[in-house]
Parts: structure tokens; sequence; C-alpha cells
């Protein structure tokens, strides 16, 4: 079983884009269903959610206000969970509420250990 | 009065403080004197008031006779000690008044709660010892209640005083840094404790009722004192508060478990549930949100009798959240269980397939009920399995109810 990073992106800056306090809840509920079956597999390893504030740091001192984002999509939040292969990780991604927006994305990358690096 | 009932009585509520104050008093190494002082404490008791009768105020008579055997020991330790080991730093205060007071009697009695709660012992010797010394359980109840025998709890409780020694264990309160941590040790052994009692398969239900009371007990001195009285310590006691309310509906006259759909609501007690609304109000201040936060918000919505969509989404809600920081099996089976009552059956076996739990009898159990209603065979098939994975009467009895009755929660 390995471990693999699910990074979600999604357009928290924009105002318009925003969910009213409603709408908000509604959202989390789905977040927390999605999350929770994965945690009734015992396939959770751990997460967080991520503020809309930040700083990106650059070669040559140079830093600007984030959260950075080529794109107007930034990093919401990330949870690690527990996978036989890339294909069942993929599964559970593709059941994140957030791919319901259009332009959110959820990138799942495998975690490896400092001592398999080597 | 005489004195039959009285001493078991005192026994057990003074026991357990004359040990504390004394084992404070002589240090954790000492803690074998401690309880042979407290215990001839009582057998003087026994035979002094058999023949005099009882004195006007017992509780004031023991902790007299206790102070007085107490410093016979330490004055005879000190001429030992004098004798042998001409260099004792300690001396003058050998002789000092032994402090029975109700706040030092308090005080140590919880700083004896972190003693015994202590990472250097198991669980199991953890749960033994609080049972011994913080409780003051006799021997044979404690074996009663592990369902072992005399032998094998003395040995148990004896192992658990010797590493307590050998790691120093000191009888303090936690530095603050650490209080978190040992706090969280203490509060895991209560609720240990309390379940030990609550779901024990033990028959004798007046020990087990003990069992749950002692742990509300221990859970509201540390909410009574101030460093101690951290939300995460208010939700616990919330949480048993609301488990406790069931206590009378949840057994029947023949000893077996009653499913909580079928149990008399007019039995539930209605105190504790107040009791346990007031803990987990004030459990709510601060920021902190530990598991005990959760399954206090899970056994609150279920001391709500109505079936209503709205309590088993937020009972859901809860469970989700209960997983992501304490995964057990039967945390996900009543997640489950709590997806089909608020998102409906089709969902809920979804979600069960996806559950490596088939070993379990109540995995099977709540696919034996999420398939009732929707597919006979399949749902028959899941419950002879239970039945045949289940391992007490209790489990067997209560399958039995379940594929004859309509769906109700696991009491689990």
């Amino acid at each position: 079983m390995d471990e693999y990073l699910l990074l979600m992106r999604l357009d928290i800056l924009t105002k318009e884009a925003q969910p009213s306090p409603e709408q908000l809840e509604v959202y989390m509920k789905q977040y927390y269903d999605w999350v929770g079956g994965i945690a009734a597999q015992n396939k959770f390893v751990g997460g967080k959610g991520l503020s809309t504030e930040g700083k990106v740091l650059k070669y040559n001192n140079v830093m600007t206000d984030g959260p950075y984002a080529e794109i107007k999509e930034s990093l919401a939040g990330f949870i690690i969970i527990k996978a036989r292969d890339f294909d069942e990780a993929v599964s559970f991604a593709r059941e994140c509420p957030i791919l319901e927006g259009e332009g959110n994305t959820v990138e799942v990358r495998k975690v490896v250990t400092e001592h398999h690096n080597c | 009065m005489n004195e039959g009932p009285l001493i078991p009585h005192l026994f057990r509520t003074e026991y357990r403080k004359i040990v504390a104050v004394l084992c404070k008093r002589f240090g954790f190494e000492q803690i074998a004197t401690a309880e042979d002082i407290a215990s001839d404490t009582f057998l003087t008791a026994a035979q002094t008031w058999g023949l005099k009768g009882i004195p006007p105020n017992p509780v004031a008579w023991l902790y007299n006779v206790a102070k007085n055997k107490a410093k016979n020991h330490l004055q005879r330790d000190q001429v030992f000690a004098n004798s042998v080991a001409p260099v004792l730093k300690d001396q003058a205060s050998a002789t000092d008044e032994i402090d029975l007071s109700p706040q030092n009697i308090n005080d140590s009695q919880l700083q004896m709660m972190f003693a015994v709660c202590h990472p250097a012992i198991p669980v199991e010797a953890q749960i033994g010892l609080s049972l011994r010394i913080l409780c003051g359980f006799g021997i044979d109840e404690i074996a009663n209640a592990f369902l072992t025998g005399k032998d094998t709890i003395n040995k148990r409780l004896f192992r658990a005083k010797e590493k307590l020694r050998e790691a120093k264990v000191h009888i303090g309160w936690p530095a603050p840094a650490e209080m978190e941590e040992r706090l969280s040790a203490v509060l895991a052994t209560i609720y240990l404790l309390f379940n030990e009692g609550y779901y024990s398969i033990s028959q004798d239900k007046t020990l087990r009722r003990e069992l749950c009371f002692e742990a509300m007990r221990l859970c509201t001195m540390l909410v009574e004192n101030e460093p101690t009285n951290q939300p995460a310590a208010n939700a616990l006691l919330a949480l048993m508060c609301f488990h406790a309310s069931r206590f009378d509906a949840r057994v029947n006259a023949q000893g077996e478990l009653v499913l909580y759909e079928a149990q008399d609501t007019s039995l539930w007690n209605t105190d504790l549930i107040s009791k346990g609304g007031y803990f987990l109000h004030r459990a709510s201040s601060g920021r902190q949100l530990s598991r005990y936060h959760l399954e206090a918000g899970i056994a609150y919505w279920n001391t709500q009798p109505a079936d209503t969509k709205e309590k088993w989404e937020h009972i859901l809600q809860l469970y989700n959240q209960l997983l992501l920081v304490a995964y057990s099996p039967i945390a996900a089976l009543n997640r489950t269980y709590a997806l089909s009552k608020a998102r409906g059956k089709q969902v809920a076996l979804a979600a069960a397939e996806k559950l490596d739990l088939a070993d379990h009898h109540f995995y099977h159990l709540l696919l034996g009920e999420l398939y009732t209603g929707i597919d006979q065979a399949n749902a028959l098939q899941h419950f002879r399995r239970a039945l045949s994975l289940a391992k007490t009467d209790a489990d067997r009895h209560a399958i039995r109810q379940r594929m004859n009755g309509p769906g109700a929660t696991p009491e689990v």
C-alpha cells in the first residue's frame, strides 16, 4: 500500500466565484462525505485545507503575494491517502466533489520516501 | 446502623483517598506500604467498631487511625534509616503531619491519576491499577470485570507497580507543556474504563454500572480542577453522560441487550442527558475538537429518539469527521449505517461494499440490514454469516432480534 497526495486546486480568489454561506455548507458536506468515505476504508492518512493568503518566493530574492497560480485556480487543500496503486488513487480522486466545478483540478502524486529516492 | 454495610461502603470511598495521600507523601516507590497502611486501617476499624460500636464520625476516625499508623511507619523507617544510612536527606519531614485535608485528598487523587495512567505501563494495567487505587475496587471485582482470575490480576497489578517504580514515576502535576499529552492518556484510560462497564459481557449488572459511574466520577474530578478542566475532558464527560442515560433501557430484566430502536425511551435518564448537554456546552469553549467532542456529538443525537433525516445527517457528518481523526471498524460501520438513513440504502450499499471488514460480524449485520427489503435472500445470507462470526451470546441474541425485526442501530 503506497501513499498518494491529492492536490485540490480551485478558484479561491475571484470574488464572484466564491460560494454563498449556504452553498459553502453544501460543498463542505459533499467534501466530508467524500473524504469520510475514504477514511471509512481506513485509507485516509492526513490532510489540511489552506487559507487564501500566501507568499511565493522566487530566485533572486523575489517575493510576491500568492498563492502561486499561473491559472486562476490555486491550491486549496490537500489530503494524503493510502491506495494499492495509481489506479485506485485515481478512482478516489475522481469522486472528489470539487471536480463538479469547471476549471477545478485534483492532481494525484505518489509519495516517495527519501529512502526510496536513493 | 450496624457496621456490616458501612465498612465496605467506606472502604470504597475512603481507601483510595488514604492511599493517594500516603503515596504522595511517601513517594510512589512506597505504594505497597501506603496500601498496607490503608488496608490495616480498615482492619482496625472492623475490629474496634465491632466491639465498641461505630464512632460518631467514622471518616474522621479512619483518617486519624491512618495518620497514626503512617506516623509510626515513618518513625520506624527513620530509626532504620538513621542507623543504616545516617546521611538521609529528608529526615526532618519524616514526622510531619499527614495532610488529610479535602484539598490535599483531592490533589493527591488527581496526581495519582496521572501517575497510574503513565505511558510506561500497558493500558490494561492502567485500567486495573485505576480500579484498585483510584476506585478502591477489590481484586475479585477487578477479576470479575476483566473475566479473568484473581491471580492474573494480582500479577498484572504487581508488574505494573514495579514498572512505575522503575520509571521513577513522580506523584505531582505534569509540567504545563506536558499537560495536554498526559491528560489525553488519562482521558483514554477513563474512556476504556467506562467502555469496560458499558460493553462488558460480564453478567454482573451492578458491577458494570459501577465501572461506568467510577469513570464518570474520575472525569468529574478532572473538570472540577482548574488545570485539567480542558475541553476534551468536558467532552468525554458529556459523552459518558449521554451513553449512561440509556443504562436502564439497554438491558432487559433477563440481562439481555435491548436494541436502540426497541428501547423504552421512558427509561432514558433525562438528568444525565441534560448533564451531558451542560458538559458538551462547556467543551465547546476554545478551538480544540477532540475525538470526544465528535463522539459526544453523535451520542447527543442518539439521545434524540425522533428518527429524522436531520438527525442522521448530523450523525453522518460527525462520523465523517471522527473517521478522519480516529479510524475504527465500528465507526466505519456506523458511518455507513448513518449514510443509509441520511441518503438511502443504495448509496450506503455502494459504500459498504468498499469496506474491507468481511471478518467482522457487525459488517454482515449491517449488510443484512441494508439488503432487507431490497434482496431478501442476500439479507438472510449476511445475517447467517453474522451469526456464525459472532463471539458472544449477547451478540448472537442481538443479531437474531434484528433478523426478526425492523432495522435498528447497532448499540456499539
